[in-house]
């Protein structure tokens, strides 16, 4: 076994891991944390994105011990007092998902493409960034109607994205 | 995947004397190839030892005619350097076509390079672009680096610091992906040197990462497209597969040659 210590969601977390944890076993299993999913487990579909130290990665291509001192960030942890993250606002105003399981990782890919690509988002952009995200039910359109206009948003709530 | 032992060394000495002393040792670099080998108990290394920790092996530097990148440096890094964004942008369109953004925040060239899988990109770059690849005991030139698919010129136990690519006068890489997977069906590299044209295709060949010397010598002479007319590529040397068969494949680098030529002979 292996101490790691990390900060999940703003709050300090230290355990004992089987080096062979991946951080997606760690945040769904010790942690309780089952928002990421586990879609293809072979960093194809992008179910798992979740943010470590401010990057977009895939959760079940990473050991936990890999993540030791670093900051997560899940899509748990992006709400902020009981009111959804402008991009997931997005989400559900221009229905951005059907069954759901995608969602998580198409959320938290879509807050890393506004901070490198900056607010205003174009279609081909959104589409070229989202390559490492799979939905298996829709066309993606609305997907990628939700990212533009989430990004949208997050220029007009500089206060929510300094929180997160 | 199988249970190991974790270790993460601080430094590169730290991290080769761990592999002296450790059975059945493996470095992790990005592990976005070893893990899900790992995942698929293709590999089941008793003993795993992260680099991630150790400084020394980051950074990008420009100096004199070269630019320098740390092993450990990921995909997204080099596509977002300035340093190499201006000396050879080739470079860093070649590494933002790596995967996908998420890929490329944990993916390294130095993994990339050690492991040399046949369809990966950055091989072609070091080649094409006459790199020296660095590491903890000796300096190898890209020529005698890459030996075949998953072979290369490291000992067991040895360490890539870091690559270093000499700025050439104009480069770019023309890439066929292969739309599920990402890596290249076909990947052609082409720099024009002050002494020459190089030119190096990943993905097409059944022993990995190659040199075209016809194309080379027809480009030195005129570095344009036309210049490849009449160069066949043969088919014998292709790797054929589900995705694309060999003549298919000796067709690709044809036109992905030509592309990167166009691509580079653009570029002022």
């Amino acid at each position: 076994m292996t101490t790691v210590s990390l900060t999940v969601n703003g709050q300090s977390v230290t355990a004992d891991v089987d080096p062979r944890t991946l951080l997606v076993q760690f945040l769904r299993d010790n942690l309780r944390l089952t928002g990421t999913h586990v879609g293809c487990d072979t960093s194809q579909c992008g179910a798992c994105v979740v943010h470590l130290n401010g990057q977009a990665v895939k959760a079940c291509t990473t050991l936990v011990v890999q993540a030791n001192a670093s900051v997560v960030t899940t899509i748990e942890g992006i709400a902020q007092g009981g009111e959804l993250h402008p991009m997931q606002a997005a989400f559900r105003e221009h229905h951005g998902l059907q069954c759901g399981y995608c969602t998580p990782g198409m959320i938290m890919s879509a807050i890393d493409i506004v901070a490198r690509k900056g607010n205003g988002l174009d279609e081909q952009t959104i589409r070229a960034e989202l390559e490492g995200n799979l939905c298996r039910c829709t066309g993606y359109h609305n997907i990628v109607k939700a990212v533009a206009a989430g990004a949208q948003a997050m220029a007009q709530a500089p206060l929510r994205q300094a929180a997160e | 995947m199988y249970a190991f032992e974790y270790h993460h060394p601080t430094s590169v000495e730290q991290a080769a004397d761990l592999a002296t002393r450790s059975e059945d040792a493996k470095f992790l670099a990005g592990g976005h190839t070893l893990l899900p080998t790992m995942k698929l108990r293709l590999a089941a290394p008793a003993n795993l030892i992260d680099l991630g920790q150790i400084a020394e092996l980051r950074g990008i530097q420009r100096s004199g005619d070269a630019i320098t990148i740390g092993a450990m440096m990921k995909h997204a890094e080099v596509a977002s350097s300035a340093d190499v964004r201006a000396a050879i942008p080739a470079l860093a369109e070649l590494a933002e076509l790596i995967g996908d953004p998420h890929v490329r925040n944990r993916g390294t060239i130095g993994g990339s390079i050690a492991n040399n899988d046949p369809s990966a990109d950055y091989p072609a770059a070091c080649l094409a672009l006459n790199a020296t690849i660095v590491t903890d005991k000796r300096k190898i030139t890209a020529d005698d680096f890459f030996q075949g698919i998953f072979t290369t010129a490291l000992d067991e136990g040895e360490i890539i610091t870091r690559i270093s690519f000499p700025v050439p006068a104009q480069a770019a890489y023309a890439k066929f992906r292969n739309p599920a997977s990402r890596y290249a069906l076909v990947g052609v590299f082409v720099a024009r040197h002050a002494d020459g044209v190089r030119v190096a295709v990943t993905g097409a060949g059944s022993n990995g990462v190659f040199r075209l010397p016809e194309m080379e010598e027809a480009l030195s002479r005129n570095f344009a497209a036309e210049a490849l007319d009449g160069i066949a590529v043969p088919e014998d040397e292709m790797n054929s597969d589900i995705h694309a068969d060999a003549a298919y494949r000796a067709h690709l680098v044809g036109v992905m040659a030509r592309r990167a030529v166009q691509a580079a002979a653009a570029r002022s």
